[in-house]
């Protein structure tokens, strides 16, 4: 169903045992409060939260998915920035 | 099989069970059909909100009332102790054993007329369940601490919409205060006390109503004044509802609600 001149709202959710919130999805809503009580509808109907913040999706600056060449292919090559060449001693254990 | 089965159903058809209405069982069976019957009513909206979020939201409080009824009635069932159980009670009894505020089977009319309705209900369930928690009647007790967090919620969510409607156009205005001035006369109801139910507040099983009438009054004053609307004036009150004297609203709901168990007794999947 359209909803002309409602405002679309990003929903991220901070789960049980997560550390930081994650992006779920996004929801019409006519303003913060009532997009804040549509998400915990919509995104926390099976316990799946404990904190919720709502963003108007227009506050967000997305990169341009055309230019992820030159955004994201340059760090392929690059693999010597894992620290992924060091011998671990035993005695440290886990890290 | 399929001759005896027809059999079966003309002699089942019009079978209601019979209730022991003790005090204590009526008190549950009054507030297990409020929860059973606005939450039918919500469910009534199921793919026709105005928008895919709210339809969710409709739906969510639907079902947290059911939960809420049917916790009722299970130990209405239990109290009476004579073979009765949820199913029974939902689908099995008449309109006039069904035992709800005359406000909770309103029609559902426009989204503003629910959400009034949700409102005047939400209001007053918040401050009775939140009451209730201190119940000497443990079953009560927890029943109500569960439910008070879900009513909380309603009526947060309805009192958001009263505002935003109340506030909004023009004609979310005209709506929202026709279905105040036409709601108003049924709040009365949710205040009233008898004689059984007296006994139950002596014994300190019940909460008195009255007692919250004063801050329910509050609450609805408030968001309504921040609405830019107004409660009407008169303090005529219908009621009926707690003895099974309806609306004829009711038994429409029950038509539909009832209509797969009173044509195939006892069919599950």
């Amino acid at each position: 169903m359209a909803t002309p001149n409602v405002p679309l709202w990003e929903v991220f959710i901070r789960s049980r045992n997560g550390l930081a919130h994650k992006h779920v999805g996004s929801l019409h809503a006519a303003d913060a409060t009532l997009a804040l009580q549509a998400a915990r509808d919509i995104y926390t109907r099976r316990g799946e939260g404990l904190s919720i913040w709502v963003v108007p999706s227009n506050a967000i600056t997305a990169s341009d998915p055309t230019e992820k060449g030159m955004m994201f292919e340059p760090a392929e090559s690059k693999i010597y920035r894992h620290p992924t060449f060091y011998d671990v001693p035993d005695e440290v254990g886990h890290m | 099989m399929t001759s005896s089965k027809w059999m079966q159903v003309d002699q089942m058809a019009v079978a209601n069970i019979e209730v022991s209405e003790t005090p204590l069982v009526l008190y549950a069976l009054r507030r297990a059909d409020d929860a059973l019957i606005l939450g039918h009513r919500l469910s009534e909206w199921c793919g026709h909100a105005p928008a895919m979020e709210e339809d969710m939201a409709l739906a969510n409080m639907g079902l947290d009332l059911l939960g809420q009824a049917r916790e009722l009635y299970t130990y209405a069932a239990k109290v009476e102790g004579r073979g009765n159980d949820e199913d029974k009670f939902a689908y099995l009894r008449d309109v006039r054993q069904y035992r709800n505020l005359l406000l909770v089977e309103q029609p559902n009319g426009d989204f503003a007329r629910t959400m009034v309705r949700q409102f005047f209900y939400a209001a007053f369930a918040d401050l009775y369940w939140r009451a209730m928690m201190a119940s000497s009647d443990p079953t009560f007790a927890a029943i109500a601490a569960k439910s008070e967090k879900e009513s909380a919620y309603h009526l947060r969510h309805s009192s958001e919409w009263i505002v935003r409607l109340g506030d909004g156009t023009e004609e979310s205005h005209r709506r929202a205060q026709n279905a105040i001035d036409d709601l108003w006369a049924y709040t009365g109801e949710m205040f009233a006390v008898d004689d059984g139910e007296r006994g139950l507040i002596d014994a300190g099983i019940a909460i008195d109503p009255a007692t919250l009438k004063s801050r329910w009054l509050k609450t609805i004053t408030g968001i309504v004044d921040e609405a830019t609307l107004a409660l009407p004036k008169s303090d005529w009150m219908q009621q009926g509802g707690r003895v099974g004297s309806h609306s004829e609203h009711l038994g429409h709901l029950l038509s539909e609600l009832q209509s797969l168990q009173r044509t195939f007794p006892g069919a599950t999947w």
